[in-house]
């Protein structure tokens, strides 16, 4: 139970190597022992979806997965993402929608509809309801971050074009 | 002009970037503590003994509390004094028996498992039947309102029917649980930093619970992650928790319940048992209604009398009820004390009277719209040229007016005619329905089903010394104003709504405003961010606060520029007195080097309000916010499960200072209205331990749940009333509108097995419609 492990991984963009707890989850690695307080614990048993982060490309519930377990991962939180510019137009546009409330989902809501829109061709609106319904959210009501999502799909599927 | 711009939430750009900071979120010192209570695992009885060897002897642990190791009862409750902090008498399941102090949040956690307890057990209250028996209740008895005489009413009715609803409680489920961190000042100073929607509260709680005045304590609150009311009384314990440690060991202690502590622990949402009688004519009409509500209020009384009263209030919801009586037991059951939860007991009356008109319409088989309008307030009697009417006039032929409440108000302004048109038109309601028939007639197994239904929620808190509200406003010398209020922001965009009076009132740009946390150091005496009050107090206080400075400002250049000052103009950022035309920031300049003050206070008080709850007599609110909502459903009558295909929702926000935010506050309150009625099931076991307390086995909506179909529009008219640039207050009212789904389903199982009334309660989980539509097919 006190065990420690040490672990390189990709955090960000920069190698970083920490020892830590074994037991200690990814979500409460970045947030304790990294400062990266933007993935939040909702309610650590991977059903709310608020510690959503990415892992090696995929989006990942930070309370599931134990920090151990991101040995040599890469690992990118919305910090990152946002330093990167990656998702600038989904946050542009949930900002401009009022797709955030009281905003406490809004980071791992991001991740996860950045992950719909790295992977598919233009999803509609019912794939997008699909698609982020692991995540939470109790003060919107879902319609705005639908409508946010949707128009960043079409606005990247027409730039691609 | 900022005023009534849809401008997003002013930390939107903070909470899409992950820079938004939560209590959770905010760096520690270093030493700092961490908290967690061991817990009862009993719901009735008395500690006998407890060994916390072991608790004392696990890994980081630094101290133990027990309840005689506090300065004193450390009292937590918002209202009785009836909830000590720590306590070796158990009341329910999950009361806080001792405090673990520890280096992290996890070791204290762990460590708050392992006390050996043990336990005088005894027989939990936990039934509506368990409370009545044992006459186990708050006030001395039921309270009770009458209006005429319902026995003789209901006697001379052509037409009578009685039944009976229950509908559940709700757990809040604000994404970010309660949270709180102190940190020791100097000479017994204690600067809370709280996830609350009262600083005021936690700040004379900590207080009080360490002995010291007021002014020893300051709490500050930037953001919660959600409330709904769930952060209205139930962060005192944690804040108060931190303080006592911060001040015994003068290290900075934090404390925050993981999801299942949170559920366990705090209250919830009243459940409530509504038994009804009803008279009415052949077109739905009610003549008389006799209410009896019940409601299990849990071990401590917090604020369970004003909700009870809140739902007694709005029995009537849009109806007049010519002769009424309303009959409430607020009992107390071994349980977590049911709390404040968006909309305050008044959802539970409305859905009340809603299943009244709706079990008539069934039984006269009447379209339950034609019933809902039949009884509908008195609108605002048209006056003037054409109308043939003489407002008021002694010899206008008209019937008696039906425009009074149960509790003596005179409802003016009645928008909900008009509205029902509008929205019964928009949505097409009346063909649906048919439609919906027709489908419904080819269909085996999936049958559909459509309701519209009304809110009318009144505005103030009931509790009329709560309608007051301070502001602190400066301007510095560079123009940028610092905006201050007793309003606290949990995602509703109080803040941003405020910022916008504030820079409409100095005709600056909403970039000239700098927001701040809500500080009780700044503004003293607030009330709590409760009863949708937010804006219309806030904003008001903020507006003085402004107009002062203004004023102040103006005086100043009209000496200087040889006008009056009611000539001098704040617009577009710039001010003209005289002939000078001078930026906003060149005008703060002046001012300053003129020697002239650019920091004031402000203060509101809610007018023409007056209110005994004893009698049920009085004008307790200011105005009354509307809306209506149609949904449409399918249910699936083999597995129960059912879907909400599509909802149209008008919704009145006055003059909206926002409409972008407002329609967030209707949308999400619809849906968290919907749940509650559709999927959200608390469920506690016979030995009082609530079962679901962790979203694995509680549900809230996910997007999947919401309509596909969602149409959403504003009734853009101003209020009548002189409220802050004549909007109306929208937090609470539109999760009524969720009341629709609930009578939609009701539609679609009455048409499933025609001729029996569906007697629907909530939550219409699947397994509640399965069972109601096998007793329906029992007869």
């Amino acid at each position: 139970m006190t065990g420690t492990i040490t672990i390189s991984l990709h955090l960000n963009g920069e190698a970083v190597t920490a020892t830590l707890p074994a037991r200690m989850s990814l979500v409460d690695f970045l947030r304790e022992t990294m400062g990266l307080t933007g993935a939040h614990v909702g309610c650590a048993h991977g059903v709310c979806g608020a510690c959503t982060v990415r892992v090696d490309g995929a989006a990942v519930r930070g309370c599931l997965m134990l920090a151990a377990q991101a040995d040599g991962a890469t690992v990118d939180t919305i910090e990152g993402l946002t330093d990167t510019g990656a998702i600038a137009d989904l946050q542009d546009a949930f900002h401009r929608h009022n797709a955030v409330q009281c905003g406490y989902c809004s980071p791992g809501m991001l991740i996860t509809a950045a992950d719909l829109l790295d992977r598919a061709t233009l999803p509609d609106r019912a794939e997008i309801r699909d698609h982020i319904s692991g995540n939470y959210c109790r003060c919107t009501g879902y319609q705005a971050i639908v409508d946010a999502i949707s128009e960043v799909a079409t606005a990247r599927t027409k730039g691609a074009a | 002009m900022t005023l009534g711009k849809p401008l997003p939430h002013d930390s939107a750009p903070l909470h899409v970037t992950g820079q938004a900071r939560y209590v959770d979120d905010i760096p520690l010192p270093a030493h700092a503590l961490h908290l967690a209570f061991g817990k009862a695992t009993i719901a009735k009885g008395r500690v006998t003994a407890i060994d916390l060897d072991p608790v004392r002897a696990a890994p980081g642990v630094v101290m133990v509390l027990g309840p005689a190791d506090l300065p004193g009862d450390c009292d937590t409750s918002p209202s009785a004094h009836d909830e000590p902090l720590l306590s070796d008498q158990v009341h329910f399941h999950g009361q806080p028996l001792f405090l673990v102090v520890a280096d992290s949040h996890l070791a204290a956690r762990r460590a708050a498992t392992i006390a050996r307890v043990t336990y005088e057990t005894e027989t939990p209250i936990l039934t509506i039947e368990d409370a009545l028996a044992a006459n186990a209740r708050f006030e001395d008895g039921p309270r009770i309102w009458t209006r005429g005489d319902v026995a003789a009413a209901l006697a001379a009715a052509p037409h009578h029917l009685e039944g009976r609803i229950e509908m559940g409680g709700q757990e809040h489920f604000y994404l970010e649980g309660q949270a709180a961190l102190a940190l020791p000042g100097e000479g017994g100073e204690v600067h809370v930093i709280a996830s609350t929607q009262h600083p005021t509260e936690v700040q004379h709680k900590v207080a009080h619970a360490l002995h010291v005045p007021m002014h020893k304590v300051r709490v500050e609150c930037r953001r919660m992650g959600g409330g709904f009311g769930g952060k209205e009384s139930q962060g005192n314990a944690l804040a108060i928790a931190c303080a006592v440690v911060a001040a015994q060991t003068g290290r900075p202690a934090k404390m925050r319940y993981d999801r299942d502590d949170d559920m366990i622990l705090t209250g919830k949402r009243h459940d409530f048992r509504i038994d009804y009688r009803a008279g009415f004519d052949a077109t739905g009409r009610l003549t008389a209604v006799d209410f009896i509500h019940y409601t299990r209020c849990g071990w401590s009384q917090d604020l369970s009398l004003p909700v009870a009263d809140r739902a007694m209030l709005h029995a009537d919801n849009a109806y007049f009820l010519p002769a009424v009586r309303i009959e409430s037991h607020r009992l107390r059951t071994n349980m977590a004390s049911a709390t404040a939860f968006r909309g305050f007991g008044g959802p539970q009356g409305v859905l009340g009277i809603e299943r009244v008109l709706d079990h008539v319409a069934h039984h006269l088989g009447l379209d339950p719209l034609a019933v809902r309008r039949a009884n509908y307030y008195d609108g605002p009697a048209p006056s003037g040229p054409g109308t043939g009417a003489r407002y008021g006039g002694p010899h206008s032929p008209s019937s008696p007016a039906r425009n009074t409440t149960p509790y003596g108000q005179t409802v003016t302004g009645f928008a909900l005619h008009d509205m029902t048109d509008a929205l019964a038109q928009s949505a097409d309601y009346a063909a649906r329905r048919a439609a919906i028939r027709d489908w419904n007639a080819d269909q085996p197994i999936l049958k559909r089903g459509i309701a519209l239904t009304p809110v009318k929620f009144g505005i103030s808190f009931t509790l009329t010394h709560l309608n007051q509200a301070g502001a602190l406003v400066h301007v510095y010398q560079d123009g940028s104003i610092h905006l201050n209020h007793g309003g606290t922001e949990m995602g509703q965009g109080l803040n941003q709504k405020v910022a916008q009076v504030a820079a409409d009132a100095f005709g600056v740009g909403i970039d000239a405003v700098q927001i701040t946390a809500t500080d009780t150091a700044k503004v003293p005496n607030t009330s709590a961010t409760a009863a949708s009050s937010g804006s219309d107090l806030n904003g008001m206080a903020v507006l003085a606060a402004c107009d002062t400075i203004r004023g102040r400002i103006a005086a100043c250049l009209a000496e200087l520029h040889q006008c009056a000052p009611d000539q001098v103009r704040f617009a577009d950022g710039h001010v003209k007195a005289g002939g000078a035309d001078m930026s906003f920031a060149e005008a703060a300049l002046t001012a300053y080097q003129n020697r002239v003050s650019l920091s004031a206070t402000g203060f509101y008080k809610t007018p023409d309000i007056s209110w005994d709850r004893i009698k049920g007599q009085g004008k307790p609110f200011y105005y009354f916010a509307y809306g209506a909502a149609v949904t449409e459903v399918v249910i699936d009558t083999l597995t129960g499960e059912n879907r909400l295909l599509r909802a149209d929702i008008l919704h009145d926000s006055g003059a909206s200072l926002n409409p972008a935010l407002d329609i967030g506050q209707v949308e999400g309150g619809y849906v968290q209205g919907a749940g509650w009625l559709t999927m959200e099931e608390l469920v506690w076991d016979d030995a009082g331990r609530l079962r679901t307390h962790a979203p694995a086995t509680y549900k809230i909506p996910a997007t999947s749940d919401t309509p596909p179909v969602f149409n959403v529009a504003l009734w853009d008219r101003a209020n009548p009333e002189a409220t802050v640039r004549r909007s109306k207050a929208v937090g609470e009212p539109p999760f009524m509108l969720g009341i629709s789904a609930l009578m939609a389903i009701s539609d679609a199982l009455a048409q499933a097995c025609p001729g029996v009334y569906p007697a629907l309660d909530a939550p219409a989980t699947p397994e509640r419609v399965l069972m109601t539509l096998r007793r329906m097919r029992a007869g």
